[in-house]
């Protein structure tokens, strides 16, 4: 069997730009562009929230539908706002989950009171006796309150967050420095608020945030346009600004399920796994050379070229690298040296029986072709189900570590076939080839 | 290697795993069983780090009784601990971080994990599809590549009992483990079995597949107990070296790697080690007990 030198021409140009891929450390070209690995949250550090929707509140003429994709747009909102970059946003398919992403966030507390408060603002005026007065309990509060409403079109509306303009803003009382929310209402959010406190002057009027009151000031003039809510703190101030921007939820949500990792921790958990990841490749190579001498040392040079070729891929597609996906490469490296020895084994008996060094190769490789092909099926079959096992569950390492293994042994398969056996060839060329000691019998 | 003989004393072999087998089934069916993680019991967990003063297991396990927590503590390391804990929200989460670093000085987050009990619930049930999936599927193939096989049924079943085998094992020794050291079982240790069940099966098939060939090359006039033995001498030597290999890398990556991931490598290795101890000293002995059995009620019968 002659060496095919398009064969090799090819090899080589994959196993090149496969290295030049994987070492390159920005790449643009075009609208290509991948600026080192995609690592997943347990590396990068950050946070993985799963968010619940409760459907049950919703009206007769609204559909489940709308109302998801609305939360998911007022979450999008929130965070572009709130200024996280590289957030997921997710809904779960049909169903009423959002999944949000949130990577290297300093103060996640914050970030997540963002994304998971309903925010809806909503304005309520004091019960009244039947004398007019302010019915009031023992510590001189008001007892109850009634939604405050106005009239539009001859109609009672429900002054609520949905008439503010996007202009909310937090500023700064010139007098007390304290933060204040400056809100703005549209047009008839205008006429609302200024029927109601024409109602209310002298008077206080209620502002509750998800039913709860966040501040009653005394009405003192009419107001139109613009109105102001104090007794914030800044922080409080700047979330409920955010908040009224993005808009309320549609629905109330509810974690069901977060998971926080540090970036401390994930750092170091990487670092960790690539000194063993190498430590191990290097021991890997050490014993195909020791025990397999000259088909050993290809083995060895097929394999450092298989780990680009799956590095490459994972770049190409890209895949997102979790701790569990980078332990399913290593191990997969440990299963690309099987079908090479499998081959060996093969070949040497082949050698035993008597056959030229040329005819051993080719038997050794067709028949080992047949028992790789067979033992990578339950791989497959085995990466197959913990894929579909890890998408249901969203957890990024067990689909990581799915598709690690399953590229790995794929690709594992091609190199110890073709990279292999041309390299072989290529040997057999030599004069090296020619002694039959330098391939251990 | 010559001289190998793996047939022979194979009585000694099911003597050792029956008896390990036994201890283990012990420990998974006395409560608790296995340590169930949060995953799929629902709860909140923390690994913590406390950086000013020397921290003891038994220090933060009152300072946590004291606050009203019923904690699991798992020791990583130096001031190191994995918590366990019922299910808190963030602002209890922030409370709580805050009254330890009162009590037992400065200490760093390094991760936080909370799950419902829907989420509990659902996975669970999806790991049990996932695993009945993977059964299936494993049997299917078991079932392909034993087609050519004299009695295909038998040798079969073998690389099942060969299978359920590593699968035991590696619940026995993580039972252990839970009773031991508090180590939980999660989705990843679901993982790693599954893994190992794809692997482990690899080289039973390989296994039969010689004994195949060499019960096709000696004919009717076949020794079934050299054919075995011949089979497994031939082939150790590729069984040892394609274990030893996965073998390396995996043991490097849990004396070197991250902390996050020992547990699911540690489970790779066990299932490795008892995929290619079943392959090479259960799995054909047993297709060939079972062969003789039936061959001698057949000389009885007739």
């Amino acid at each position: 069997m002659k060496v095919n030198p398009w064969t090799i021409g090819l090899i080589l140009a994959i196993i090149a730009f496969s290295t030049w891929l994987v070492l390159t450390p920005s790449i643009h070209i075009g609208g290509f562009v991948r600026e080192g690995f995609r690592l997943g949250l347990d590396i990068k550090g950050g946070s993985h929230i799963v968010l619940e929707a409760d459907l049950s509140g919703l009206g007769p003429g609204e559909s489940a539908e709308e109302a998801m994709r609305g939360a998911v747009e007022v979450i999008r909102r929130r965070i572009d706002a709130y200024g996280v970059a590289e957030a997921v946003i997710q809904r779960q398919p049909g169903g009423n989950r959002i999944i949000v992403q949130l990577p290297g966030v300093e103060d996640v507390e914050e970030a997540v009171k963002l994304i998971g408060q309903t925010a809806q603002l909503d304005f309520r005026e004091p019960k009244l006796d039947e004398n007019g007065n302010i019915i009031r309990d023992e510590e001189g509060n008001v007892k109850e309150w009634v939604p405050a409403e106005g009239i539009i079109d001859g109609k009672k509306v429900h002054l609520t967050g949905r008439f503010l303009k996007q202009r909310t803003q937090v500023v700064l009382d010139p007098t007390t420095n304290e933060p204040m929310v400056q809100f703005e209402w549209n047009k008839e959010g205008a006429k609302l608020f200024e029927q109601i406190t024409s109602r209310l002057v002298g008077k206080p009027l209620g502002i509750f945030l998800d039913d709860q009151l966040i501040s009653a000031p005394i009405v003192r003039s009419v107001i139109t346009n613009r109105g102001v809510i104090e007794g914030l703190t800044l922080e409080e101030a700047r979330l409920l600004s955010i908040q009224l921007n993005a808009g309320a939820l549609p629905v109330p949500l509810k974690i069901i399920q977060q998971q926080d990792v540090s970036a401390i921790l994930g750092a170091d958990s990487l670092k960790r796994s690539l000194r063993a990841g190498i430590v191990g490749l290097a021991l890997l190579l050490f014993f195909l050379i020791a025990y397999y001498r000259l088909p050993g040392f290809i083995a060895a040079l097929a394999l450092i070229f298989y780990g680009f070729l799956v590095l490459a891929l994972f770049k190409l597609i890209p895949v997102t690298l979790t701790l569990a996906g980078i332990a399913g490469f290593i191990v997969s490296l440990g299963m690309a040296v099987d079908a090479n020895v499998l081959i060996f084994e093969r070949m040497k008996e082949e050698l035993r029986t008597g056959r030229t060094l040329r005819a051993a190769i080719e038997t050794g490789f067709s028949r080992a072709w047949t028992a790789i092909r067979d033992s990578n099926l339950t791989t497959f079959i085995a990466c197959a189900v913990l894929y579909w096992f890890g998408s249901r569950l969203g957890a990024a390492p067990v689909m990581g570590f799915a598709v690690t293994l399953f590229l790995g042994v794929a690709v594992s398969m091609f190199t110890a076939i073709i990279v292999t056996r041309n390299l072989l060839r290529l040997a057999l060329a030599t004069p090296l080839g020619k002694r039959r000691e330098w391939f251990k019998i | 290697m010559k001289g190998l003989d793996l047939v022979t004393p194979r009585k000694w072999f099911f003597l050792g795993t029956a008896i390990i087998i036994a201890l283990g089934l012990a420990s998974l069916l006395i409560p608790p069983g296995l340590r169930l993680g949060i995953e799929f019991t629902s709860g909140s967990t923390m690994t913590v780090r406390f950086t000013e003063k020397e921290v003891s297991q038994a220090e933060l396990r009152q300072a946590l009784r004291d606050l009203d927590y019923e904690p699991i503590i798992q020791e990583l390391g130096k001031g190191e601990f994995f918590i366990r804990l019922r299910r808190i929200d963030r602002d209890e989460k922030a409370a709580l971080e805050k009254a330890l670093a009162e009590r037992l000085g400065k200490l760093e987050v390094l991760d936080f994990y909370d799950v419902s009990p829907i989420v509990a619930r659902e996975t669970g049930r999806n790991a049990a599809i996932a695993i009945a999936a993977a059964a299936v599927g494993i049997l299917l193939y078991i079932a392909w590549a034993f087609r050519r096989m004299p009695r295909a049924f038998h040798a079969g079943a073998c690389a099942v009992i060969a299978l359920i085998h590593d699968v035991l094992i590696v619940l026995s020794v993580f039972s252990l483990l839970g009773r031991l050291l508090n180590i939980q079982v999660d989705a990843l240790f679901i993982t790693a079995v599954l893994a190992v069940v794809g692997y482990s099966v690899n080289n039973t098939v390989v296994i039969f597949d010689r004994l195949r060939e060499n019960l096709g090359k000696a004919g009717r006039k076949a020794n079934l107990a050299q054919e075995v033995n011949r089979s497994l001498v031939e082939t150790v030597s590729r069984s040892l070296n394609t274990s030893l290999t996965t073998l390396f890398v995996m043991v490097c990556l849990l004396l070197f790697g991250g902390v996050t991931i020992k547990n699911f490598v540690l489970a790779l290795i066990i299932g490795l080690i008892a995929g290619t101890y079943s392959s090479l000293f259960l799995a054909t002995q047993i297709w060939l007990t079972w062969k003789e059995g039936l061959g001698l009620r057949r000389a009885r019968a007739s």
